[in-house]
């Protein structure tokens, strides 16, 4: 019944839509996505400079609440009524609808060749041929401190994995402040803010990811156990019951100025400009040895992708060829800290912390989170077990090659990389 | 007595008018169990015996149950699931239970004041949505603004006082209790109906006979409210086997630490509909879902056949 109802619906909607064609002379674009949030900044800064470019075309932007957005496409491209432009969720899901034919490929978008491979990573086909989104957002990892805390204790910002824990040190021995704000509660912190944050640096970002894809590398070498090792002597830094401190209590422990360090995504931003009362900044994953090579995640979020049964196939691709210019990503950057661009030419960034993360990419190598791309495909599913596995390590529940072990047994289960 | 003698005489000899009016009053109901009941767990059964393959669904048998049970990785987790579930049922059991029995038997005491709040006081938790009480356990047991730490303080022992819902050896215990916490006031409010009904004769008689006090309780009261208590057992155990809500709200679709708390219930969620990266298998999750149904079937069938016979009743 209810689909039902949703599908009336939705034919309501796109017979409306289509009425409005009759009457306009312009072509009229709808813009598919899950981003509410955006809702504003699209109406009032992206649209408005799309337009005013290309006179003759109108865009809507249409979004469906984050947990509808992926029913409720699959509902509309069944029945046809989804809009021409449709926001890409990254990796396996967009790359289901490739294949069903419900996204047309982009590779030969000009625009396109404005994103490095690791940015078109998530919308890409397993063999590298076809890209079938433009890649919009990324989110990249690292550490935001507290200011006042490290000039009141006199610590320099920390760049090799010493001195981190040496400012760690100094910080637990000064008593004023809980050292890192991070729990294993909710288990995907340990892993996410933990493991894939610092994990890049050890096993040498996409380099060790295609290897480990190919099968040249295990989770139970050397480079994909050391991040395990490293986690494990964050234990002692972590605040009182750790164990049950769950994601928003780290983030206020970190925004009240009760912690130092906040293992961090970079969406935090917005939130923690709001809220934080304190000097803000942020560093990148510190580097085993000076002078080391560094590795930032910076992981594909958003994309946007082009519906294959578009009525307006050449005005979509008109747009996302802006979506894929400079212009359109200095424009979003902007309006939402944290969410990063990626394209090629570097976006300036006005909010100084948001600065600071982009700045990385600069210096360091990027790379996506190891278990995002084909190898979370199975059961057991290994990013699932990545959760559970470090926030393990960090409660003691298990070795940090024990963990290893775990992960790389329940991966060797089911996938069989190619040779 | 008579009207049914004659009502079975009567059928042998002449036609008796159809009697539709008991099929127009039956059939709305049935209609109604048949399609939220009837028809989606006969779906589940078919479901558990086919697979997709190829992208198309196909007949497999018993294949989905050989993977459950054979498949070294399927068959750690649902037996970790069984063994916390049972661990949940059996805490259920031993705190849950007795203490909604002595909370009925103190309530039950006629020269009781304030009677009438105390039990609403102690069924309110019942009434409160799971999200709710998810919510404010956690609050309470949080190591950093909890209140439990802190009254801890108060009375010295705070060094007694860990992050129960974050380690695997506490996890499952604690959410356990918050459940009894919350459920109690059923067992209880049953207890108390059943222990009203014991006539006042019956009690009076037993004081005629020197029997008053604790053992008026055990040798009295008890066995009249045995049958009550036979019913609440198999309540907790068809609703324990079927827990899925508050361990969903307090610790999460992974139920962690490490497992620690992973419930039939929960495995099923994350089997069936996925989870983050994890794609949902509908065929599995209705092996699962299967599997659990069989579980509580045979257990209320074990109670029906082999202890409610056996249970004496008492006709007053």
């Amino acid at each position: 019944m209810g689909s039902k109802t949703l599908k009336s619906l939705l034919m309501a909607t796109s017979i409306l839509a289509t009425a409005g064609f009759a009457h306009a002379a312009d072509t009229e674009l709808t813009i598919e996505s899950w981003r509410t949030d955006d809702l504003a900044i699209w109406q009032e800064k992206l649209i408005p400079a799309f337009e005013a470019k290309n006179p003759g075309i109108k865009v809507k932007f249409a979004p469906t609440p984050p947990t509808e957005y992926d029913a409720a496409l699959g509902a509309r491209f069944d029945a046809g009524s989804a809009g021409d432009i449709i926001t890409c969720r990254p990796f396996d899901k967009s790359l289901e609808q490739f294949k069903r034919g419900n996204l047309a490929s982009l590779t030969d978008l000009p625009g396109m060749k404005n994103f490095s491979d690791v940015a078109k990573a998530a919308w890409t086909t397993d063999d590298g041929k076809d890209a079938f989104c433009v890649p919009m957002a990324s989110v990249i990892h690292g550490f935001i401190y507290n200011k006042d805390a490290f000039d009141k204790l006199g610590i320099a910002v920390p760049t090799t994995e010493a001195e981190f824990f040496a400012a760690l040190d100094k910080i637990k021995a000064d008593g004023t402040y809980i050292p890192m704000a991070m729990g294993t509660k909710d288990l995907w912190e340990a892993a996410t803010m933990g493991y894939q944050n610092i994990g890049p640096t050890y096993w040498k970002g996409e380099e060790g990811r295609a290897k480990l894809i190919k099968g040249e590398e295990k989770l139970t070498d050397a480079p994909w156990v050391e991040p395990y090792k490293v986690l494990l002597k964050w234990k002692d830094y972590l605040g009182d019951g750790f164990e049950a401190q769950t994601y928003p209590d780290s983030q206020n422990l970190f925004t009240l100025g009760r912690a130092a360090i906040y293992p961090a995504g970079s969406w935090e931003i917005g939130l923690f400009n709001t809220q934080a009362q304190f000097k803000m900044g942020a560093f990148p994953p510190p580097v085993k040895n000076a002078g080391d090579a560094c590795y930032i995640s910076d992981h594909n979020d958003i994309g946007a992708g082009l519906n294959a049964k578009s009525k307006h196939p050449e005005e979509a691709k008109k747009f996302l060829d802006w979506v894929a210019s400079p212009e359109f990503a200095d424009i979003y950057a902007n309006a939402l800290p944290g969410f990063f661009s990626l394209n090629s030419t570097p976006v300036k960034m006005q909010d100084p912390l948001a600065q600071e993360f982009v700045s990385w990419r600069e210096k360091c190598k990027p790379t996506i989170r190891s278990t995002y791309q084909i190898l979370s495909r199975g059961t057991p599913n290994l990013e699932n077990e990545t959760w559970v596995e470090s926030a393990n390590v960090i409660n003691g529940t298990d070795t940090p090659e024990v963990a290893a072990k775990k992960l790389q047994d329940g991966l060797d289960s089911w996938y069989k990389p190619a040779k | 007595m008579s009207t049914v003698e004659q009502a079975s005489a009567d059928r042998g000899n002449d036609k008796r008018p159809w009697r539709w009016h008991i099929a127009v009053f039956l059939t709305p109901a049935l209609l109604v169990y048949t399609a939220v009941m009837i028809l989606p767990l006969i779906e589940t059964l078919r479901l558990s015996l086919f697979n997709v393959k190829d992208g198309q669904s196909v007949f497999v048998g018993f294949d989905n149950f050989a993977v459950l049970f054979g498949d070294p990785r399927w068959a750690a987790s649902f037996w970790n699931a069984l063994k916390n579930n049972f661990i949940f049922f059996i805490i259920h059991m031993v705190v849950q239970n007795p203490i909604g029995v002595a909370l009925a038997a103190l309530l039950s005491v006629p020269k009781l004041r304030f009677g009438a709040f105390y039990r609403t006081a102690l069924f309110l938790p019942t009434l409160l949505s799971f999200v709710i009480v998810g919510f404010i356990w956690k609050l309470i047991l949080s190591p950093i603004w909890g209140v439990s730490p802190f009254l801890l303080d108060l009375v010295g022992l705070k060094s007694i006082f860990s992050p129960w819902l974050g380690k695997p050896g506490s996890a499952l215990i604690a959410v356990s209790l918050i459940s009894v916490w919350q459920y109690v006031g059923i067992p209880m409010m049953l207890i108390y109906a059943a222990m009203l009904n014991i006539p006042d004769e019956v009690l009076e008689a037993a004081e005629c006979d020197g029997v008053t006090g604790w053992s008026q309780f055990w040798k009295i009261k008890l066995p009249l409210i045995l049958p009550s208590i036979g019913i609440i057992s198999i309540l907790t155990f068809v609703g324990n086997f079927n827990a899925f809500d508050l361990v969903y709200t307090v610790q999460g679709a992974l139920a962690g630490p490490d497992g620690a708390t992973d419930i039939l219930g929960t495995l099923l969620y994350r089997t069936f509909f996925g989870f983050q990266l994890q794609i949902g298998d509908k065929s599995m999750g209705a092996t699962i879902a299967t599997v659990m149904f069989l579980i509580i079937l045979s257990g209320v069938c074990l109670y029906l056949f082999a202890i409610q016979r056996r249970m004496r009743r008492y006709q007053f």
